[in-house]
């Protein structure tokens, strides 16, 4: 309407135009509120997405053979690794020399290991090696091809050298193929021999009894959260301590006695013995397997999906289903059609809260899980502490991390995230 | 006279102020990194507790011995090395040596020689099995049974954990390739001396997993040192296996129906280990420590707390009684003649090559 607006432009007191003032002010707002939450954010950086971000880069990076062994990675590039044949003396001297500065520098063994991974020997293999190598002289003591099939025969092998060569370049995605039970050979990327595939397993079993337990929550929780909701003032406050009081205790001590209740010589198998439900030799089973894990985990995580359902649930009108009724809906029909669709957006956020807690869970699986019951998130734990394979701890934990992601993505698509209440 | 006194006194005070200016090097705190429960509590009586008294130190203590090495290399990744003193099997003290993550000892000038004055090198002997590693104790991985819950022929061998006909059962065993795959192949007619041989090969690891498949249904298959025992307390299994020391605890300090197939023992070694990249007061206090808490009687003194064998030739014979329960430790050590003669010792550098893979395996194993 306005066509010529250079002559109408609205002016502040001082006499800069309104828009800019505005913005100025506006300007100055957010800089003031973010440098409100910078402690908070320089925190979050520091503490937790750095280490996150650098924990993952090692599922890719690979630079230790390279760094440790440069002159070896460098002439093994031109030999045929598929030929079948062993590479040619420049390779051997120039594996001599780095496997005798390596020793030097008392870092052959970190290289050693990460190939050991690949290919069980080459641990000893480098050791033995190098310990004999410190005292070489490479200029004169050659050729190495022989000297080094003497100290040990596995450098008479093609594989070894097969496996120097696919694990040499920076970046790799030998952990990632590690992590769904493959592996990166000299001929591409193949699979684990069967007796080794355990990790898909694990994902699988993962996914599946995080789903069982996030049901059993939902269905084990939703009466208790109406009841909290729709009870006086009294009772309500009592049950809901029953539900805060176990969410107060420690997770091991909730664990634990778990261990006491469900085992063999446990409280309730004695008393179903006792009872003649069961004979003293057909005992149950309920601990150190999945049902363990699924009675333990839906134990702790219930309060969890009972408090976002209850803070929906208490604001859903009583009126709501009074009406219902006075226009003649069933208990049942005014029940599903007016009340449970208001509570969805408790469940969704619920069972998020729970999934979530639930995949990436540890310590119970791992005392109540026995074998049958454990999930990636031991197997994670075990690569982290034990075997000292960060690179593939890491691996795994990313595609943990991409597949909730992924799940949450979906779960956005369909049932929609806005619909998700923690509270009011 | 009293112008020698007044020399004297201001000589004492001057030797008393040269001692306090030795110490000043060296750090007055330290942080000692161990199993926790029953053995940090023998090294508290018998080390920690005489040190501190005898040199005013302040000894934190840290229960991260069974994390110690990926916590080291964290830790010398970042820089900044927070442990003094660190308690850890061989194996791993052979890993953190090779990755420079542990400091070379020398037995002889830097740990006590023995009161008869046999270096430490001799006196320590074959258990010097790394030069960072400083050896402490003996301890093995055996079996205990339920004396009430075996019937009337107690298990002798270590076998009869694969005689489900005889103990009918469950018996518990470590979730872990280490020891059971040695145990499998000696019960199914391996001699001892071929173990490992046989464990390099794919057959034999198929023919360890074949024999452990015999008895799967009948295994609760455990994670930590503490659940055999509590397992066994429970009549949750018949037999178990876990540390020659937990099981002590078990029969003679709670007094179970307990009792031990010596047969088959696995022995294995823990010592002490000195991270690199410590400041020079930090690495003199610990050495200081070392020297002082593995000297003979100090590793004898361990042996009245926990049924673990000293690793010093010299300290055997000075092994006493339980200071609580006044029973003699000698028969109870797995390094006790009787005991020893059917024991069985562990490869590390087969460990080393094949943990990675055998894990693999048998996990996969443990899953299907």
């Amino acid at each position: 309407m306005v066509s010529n607006s250079s002559t109408n432009v609205l002016l502040s007191a001082d006499g800069t135009p309104l828009k800019k003032s505005l913005n100025r002010s506006l300007r100055q707002q957010k800089l003031r509120a973010l440098l409100l939450i910078a402690p908070l954010l320089i925190f979050i950086l520091v503490a937790f997405i750095m280490p996150i971000v650098s924990m993952l880069s090692r599922s890719v990076e690979n630079e230790l053979v390279g760094k440790t062994l440069p002159l070896t990675v460098q002439s093994i590039q031109s030999w045929d690794a598929l030929s079948g044949e062993l590479p040619d003396e420049s390779v051997y001297k120039a594996f001599a020399q780095d496997i005798q500065n390596a020793a030097k520098a008392k870092v052959h063994t970190k290289v050693a290991l990460r190939l050991n991974y690949e290919k069980s020997g080459i641990a000893s293999l480098f050791k033995k090696t190098a310990r004999k190598a410190k005292k070489w002289d490479i200029e004169t003591d050659g050729p190495f091809k022989e000297k080094l099939i003497k100290v040990h025969k596995g450098w008479g092998e093609v594989e070894v050298w097969q496996t120097i060569k696919t694990h040499s370049p920076a970046y790799t995605s030998g952990y990632f193929l590690n992590a769904v039970d493959m592996r990166k050979t000299a001929q591409g990327a193949d699979w684990q021999p069967e007796d080794k595939t355990i990790l898909i397993k694990l994902f699988q079993r993962t996914l599946i009894m995080s789903l069982i337990i996030t049901f059993s929550c939902i269905i084990l929780g939703y009466p208790v959260a109406w009841l909290l909701a729709n009870l006086p003032m009294r009772q309500a406050n009592l049950l809901m301590i029953l539900v805060l009081l176990p969410f107060w205790t420690s997770l091991l001590v909730r664990t634990s006695a778990w261990k006491v209740m469900l085992q063999q010589q446990g409280v309730i198998n004695d008393v179903l013995v006792q009872l003649s439900l069961i004979s003293d030799e057909g005992r149950l089973i309920m601990i150190n397997n999945e049902i363990g894990t699924i009675v333990a985990m839906t134990h702790i995580l219930l309060p969890f999906m009972i408090l976002p359902m209850y803070s929906v649930m208490q604001t859903i009108p009583p009126s709501y289903l009074r009406a219902a009724k006075s226009l003649g809906a069933t208990n049942w029909t005014a029940f599903w059609r007016v009340y449970f669709p208001q509570s969805v957006p408790g469940i969704g956020a619920g069972s998020i809260l729970v999934f979530i807690l639930a995949i990436g869970y540890y310590i119970t699986p791992e005392i109540v899980g026995g074998t049958k019951g454990v999930f990636i998130s031991n197997r994670i734990a075990y690569h982290i502490l034990k075997s000292l394979n960060w690179g593939l701890a890491a691996a795994l934990g990313t595609i943990l991390l991409v597949a909730v992601l992924i799940l949450y993505w979906t779960y956005d698509k369909i049932v929609g995230i806005d619909n998700v209440k923690l509270g009011g | 006279m009293n112008f020698t006194k007044t020399i004297l006194t201001t000589a004492s005070a001057a030797l008393i102020s040269g001692v306090a200016f030795a110490g000043s090097h060296m750090s007055m705190e330290m942080t000692i990194v161990s199993w926790g429960g029953a053995y940090s509590k023998s090294q508290l009586k018998a080390y920690h507790e005489p040190y501190s008294a005898k040199t005013g130190v302040t000894i934190l203590n840290d229960d991260s011995s069974s994390t110690a090495v990926a916590q080291l290399r964290a830790m010398n990744e970042a820089n900044n090395i927070t442990w003094d003193v660190v308690d850890v099997e061989a194996a791993p003290a052979m890993q953190l040596c090779d990755e420079g993550l542990a400091m070379e000892i020398d037995p002889d000038t830097m740990l006590a020689a023995a009161p008869d004055g046999t270096p430490a090198s001799e006196d320590f002997g074959d258990m010097l099995v790394s030069e960072c590693f400083i050896p402490q104790i003996v301890y093995s991985t055996t079996f205990g049974y339920r004396t009430d819950l075996v019937g009337d022929t107690p298990p002798t061998d270590v076998c009869a954990v694969f005689d489900t006909k005889t103990y009918p059962g469950k018996r518990s065993l470590f979730s872990v390739p280490i020891n059971q795959m040695e145990w499998a192949l000696l019960c199914d007619g391996v001699a001892k001396a071929d173990i490992y041989e046989v464990l390099a090969t794919e057959e034999g690891q198929n023919q360890a997993l074949a024999k452990l498949d015999t008895i799967k249904d009948d295994v609760i298959w455990v994670s930590s040192g503490s659940d055999t025992p509590q397992l066994l307390a429970d009549g949750e299994v018949i037999m178990g296996a876990t540390y020659n020391g937990r099981l002590f605890s078990l029969i003679e300090e709670q007094k179970q129906p307990v009792a031990m197939i010596w047969d088959g023992q696995v022995m294995d070694l823990d010592g002490w280990i000195i991270p690199t990249g410590l400041s020079p007061e930090r690495q003199a206090r610990a050495l200081d420590y070392i020297m002082f808490a593995t000297d003979t009687q100090r590793l004898a003194d361990q042996a009245k707390y926990i049924s673990y064998g000293p690793a010093r030739a010299s300290s055997a014979p000075l092994v006493g009684k339980h200071a609580e329960l006044g029973i003699d430790m000698a028969p109870h050590m797995p390094t006790a003649p009787e005991n020893l003669s059917r024991a069985f010792l562990m490869n590390y550098d087969f460990w080393a090559d094949y943990r990675d893979d055998l894990d693999a395996k048998f996990q996969a194993w443990l899953a299907k």
